[in-house]
């Protein structure tokens, strides 16, 4: 019937745009990136350099800050997320986890703005006047404890990442976890096995897909980009320690490209752009790939991120 | 055996003052209609019913003289020593070896030779050896159904209980694997004492040395069970043997 | 395994679980409640700071003036707000139908090879981090035009509510029973019609909240408006013009080194949050009513 034909390609051709849009947005990036690319070529990837007056770029200090607040924030957010994900699934009366884990999901709709406003006037102060200066007091011997506090930078940035990633791992974990069979942890009861004991085996069956939430929210952790940039402190130096300020590749776009004079520095922020783009697609694909498997697909991924 | 258990899910009583006692040593079968029970009653023997929220029990399960719904009963002790193989096989998603071996690694045994013949050991006592005994590394899932519920029933032997429970084990079997388990249940009676539910009578006829027959949560007839199936005492039990209903 | 002998096997220990395994059960227990715990005070901090320091900054000024210069005391957002309900609408408007159609696409017809084609470039699409569209936009829409628009920063949001309305409608539509299509298609309706008729009101309600949770999401959203919609001080309702944003304004307040201002970044996240928590608050607590759901 040529109607349902009609009606079935106009639907077709505006589900054809989502690949399109997607193939645009690839396309413009590595466009604009073009310029950058040229010019420095894979020493991008390993130059320091920052300077628009000479125009000479390099991404090392923002991918090495990517990766280190990443790093923190998982740090944080993987053991608590698994510890929060068990509870819920598994101890916690039904109507406590329910609750919980609305106020967890809650938690995920927060603006990033609102958890930058927060880790700048509230936790910034706190880790300077009392959390960085015990820890160079206790574990100063530790290159990564050493310096001055100054309650913005790579540690506050990876706390506030791992606050805004935790729901991410929370929910998709105890999802997994309810959906392991029951059996599981009848037979180990049934062996002999303390409660916690038996959730280790449930645990044990879902690995698979608790990485899987744990890489999701990494891939939502490295292109953070509101929050970190106002607590990061943005500078370009690589530190060692924690404490020192740094900068991120999605904190550089956002304090430098409305300003960028100049064409090469601005086809270097998008480079720095396509390279977040090419990281976090690799990421979230290996996620889904993972979730997917040990849930059987039942879980939609891009509906739940 | 059991005195006068009264078990409640909430509201609803399940279990209504079952008294019978299990001998050493041999297999008793429990057999009536779904829902009349069994399985609650199976899973009082070692407290599985625990793990249901709402629970509540009355009267007194005891197994090797003790009081199992005591205060200051062990529960993981319980457990230990009073088996369970359920309806479904449900091996751990881990290696043959490794699902035989987990009781005995919860125990704290880390020697891996004392683990290999214990896991040896309780595996030909599952009759599986032979068929496993060059694979014990693959993962546990690539099993038949049949060799899965072997399997579970070898992890449970590991840990050396006194009494096993098994609750419909052959049900998800094809009759080849379950005439397997069935000559299995045979030959474990002379180590353990069994507690088979069955909904199948000829299973529990060819089986089972005592037979206990229960309906809506009543233990109605218990007795020897040849016994049972040619003179059963109570009308009830007579008109289910013959089929009448159930 | 040869020189295992079973017969040398002696019984096993009768005793219940040792001290250590006890002791790491309860620890492990505890330890799960905590992280639960450690989770949740977070919430609770932002709030209460949010509620301290940004409700003695909210009036009815916040919401009716314009802000001003730096020294004068009083002053709004008025402009952000409104700003930001037209960047949403813009959104709105370019990912709604786009969303919506290509979803019931994907539930209908989405078996074949456009179906996975489209399903997969949504979910890369639902990854890509939001500055990375925000630099695509501007390369996209800004540079044509020539300037930062509220129209480039609406682009910018629509991108990135596109995948999530794909999804959650192919979700929905796909709970839809199948008997409610067969009893249409039974009584002689042509296929069509009973998409755009039986299943899409049978979805609506679920596609209409998954597009709000959408919307919320994309409210709150900073990073690609910095360099689309720019920000504005100033009145203004036109779409090829930078417009002012709640969040573009407490990035810039918060970030301004006078402490009037900061107290309006914490009155303008409070009522971002407000606008944003509320909204998919209530949602989440709605879709757990809907049949199917
Ligand atoms: N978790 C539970 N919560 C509430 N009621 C339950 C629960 N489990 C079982 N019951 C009820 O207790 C009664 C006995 O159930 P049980 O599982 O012991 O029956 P059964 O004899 O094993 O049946 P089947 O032969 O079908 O396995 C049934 O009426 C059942 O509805
Ligand atoms: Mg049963």
């Amino acid at each position: 019937m040529w109607a349902d034909e009609a009606y079935r390609r106009l639907l077709g051709a505006l589900a054809l745009l989502v690949p399109v849009v997607a193939a645009l947005v690839l396309y413009e990036t590595a466009r604009g990136a073009g310029p950058s690319l040229r010019v420095f070529g894979w020493g991008f990837l390993v130059s320091t350099d920052w300077d628009p007056v000479a125009e000479r770029f390099g991404a090392l200090p923002y991918l090495y800050g990517t990766l280190v607040s990443s790093a923190i924030a998982m740090a944080l957010a993987v053991p608590f997320g698994i510890g929060s994900a068990v509870f819920l699934a598994e101890l916690a009366p039904p109507r406590l986890g329910a609750v919980v884990s609305f106020v967890i999901d809650l938690l995920a709709s927060i603006p990033s703005i609102v958890y930058g406003i927060w880790g700048l006037f509230v936790l910034a102060p706190w880790l300077r006047s009392a959390a960085e200066p015990w820890l160079t007091a206790h574990v100063g011997f530790l290159p990564l404890f050493q310096g001055f506090p100054f309650g913005i930078g790579m540690l506050n940035a990876g706390i506030v990442l791992a606050i805004m990633v935790v729901p991410t791992v929370v929910s998709i974990s105890r999802e997994i976890l309810l959906a392991t069979p029951r059996s599981l942890r009848e037979a180990a009861l049934a062996l002999g096995s303390t409660r916690a004991e038996a959730i280790a085996v449930a645990v044990d069956a879902a690995r698979p897909g608790i990485l899987g939430a744990a890489i999701l929210a990494l891939g939502r952790a490295l292109g953070e980009t509101m929050a970190v940039t106002m607590v990061i402190g943005n500078t370009n130096r690589i530190s060692a320690s924690l404490l020192a300020p740094g900068a991120t590749m999605a904190s550089v776009i956002a304090n430098e490209f409305a300003e960028a004079t100049g064409k090469l520095y601005l086809s270097a922020l998008v480079e720095i752009a396509l390279v977040l783009f090419a990281l976090t697609v690799v990421v979230n694909a290996l996620a889904r790939l993972l979730v997917v498997a040990t849930t059987g697909g039942r879980r939609d991924v891009a509906g739940a991120a | 055996m059991t005195r006068a258990f009264d078990l409640f899910y909430g509201a609803h009583q399940a279990l209504r003052s079952v008294t019978l006692e299990v001998p050493s040593n041999s297999v008793t079968a429990i057999i009536g209609p779904s829902g009349c029970g069994k399985s609650t009653l199976l899973r009082s023997f070692n407290r599985m019913n625990d793990l249901i929220p709402g629970v509540r029990t009355a009267g007194q399960v005891v197994v090797s003289g003790r009081d199992v719904y005591a205060p200051g009963t062990d529960v993981v002790e319980l457990r230990r020593r009073v088996g369970m193989v359920f309806q479904r096989p449900n091996p751990f998603p881990k290696s043959i070896f490794e699902n035989a071996a987990f009781g005995l690694r919860l125990l704290g045994i880390r020697d891996r030779g004392e683990l290999e013949a214990r896991v040896e050991q309780s595996l030909r006592r599952a009759a599986l050896w032979d068929e496993v005994r060059d694979r014990l590394g693959r993962s546990a899932l690539q099993l038949s159904g049949g060799q899965q519920q072997r399997l579970c029933i070898a992890r449970c032997l590991a840990v050396e209980p006194e009494v096993v429970l098994m609750d419909e084990p052959a049900a998800a079997l094809d009759p080849t694997a379950t005439a397997r388990i069935e000559e299995l249940v045979l030959d474990l009676k002379k180590r353990y004492t069994i507690v088979i539910v069955t909904h199948n009578m000829q299973q529990a006829a060819r089986i089972s040395d005592r037979t206990a027959f229960m309906l809506m949560g009543a233990l109605v007839e218990i007795g020897d069970t040849r016994r049972l199936f040619t003179s059963p005492r109570e009308k009830l039990t007579e008109d289910y043997i013959t089929g009448r209903f159930g | 395994m040869s020189r295992a002998r079973p017969e040398r096997i002696g019984a096993l220990p009768v005793r219940g679980p040792s001290l250590p395994r006890r002791a790491w059960n309860a620890g492990l227990l505890a330890a799960c409640a905590l992280a639960a715990a450690a989770v949740v005070l977070p919430l609770g901090l932002i709030v209460a700071h949010l509620l301290a320091q940004g409700l003695p900054a909210l009036d009815l000024g916040f919401f009716l003036h314009l802000p001003k210069p730096v020294g004068e005391p009083g002053g709004g957002m008025a402009n952000a707000i409104v700003g930001t309900l037209i960047l949403v609408g813009l959104g709105a408007l370019v990912a709604v139908p786009v969303g919506v159609g290509a979803g019931l696409y994907l539930a209908e017809h989405g078996d074949g090879r456009v179906g996975a084609l489209v399903r997969s470039t949504a979910d890369v699409l639902s990854g890509v981090p939001s500055i990375v569209i925000g630099v695509a936009t501007y390369g996209l829409v800004v540079v044509p035009m020539g300037r930062f628009s509220a129209l480039a920063g609406g682009i910018a949001l629509g991108l990135l509510m596109l995948p999530t309305i794909v999804r959650s409608t192919e979700e929905v539509v796909r709970l839809v029973p199948r008997s409610y299509r067969e009893a249409g298609l039974a009584l002689g309706a042509p296929r069509w019609r009973v998409t755009q008729q039986i299943v899409l009101p049978a979805a609506s309600a679920g596609i209409v909240t998954a597009s709000l949770l959408a919307l919320a999401r994309a409210a709150g959203e900073t990073a690609p408006l910095l360099f689309t919609a720019l920000g504005n001080r100033f009145w203004s309702l036109r779409l090829d013009q930078p417009i002012a944003s709640l969040p573009v304004f407490i990035y810039d307040y918060a970030r301004a080194p006078y402490d009037e201002w900061n107290r309006q970044a914490w009155a303008g996240a409070l009522v971002l949050l407000l606008l944003v928590a509320l909204v998919s608050g209530l949602l989440r607590l709605t879709v757990r009513r809907i049949p199917g759901r």
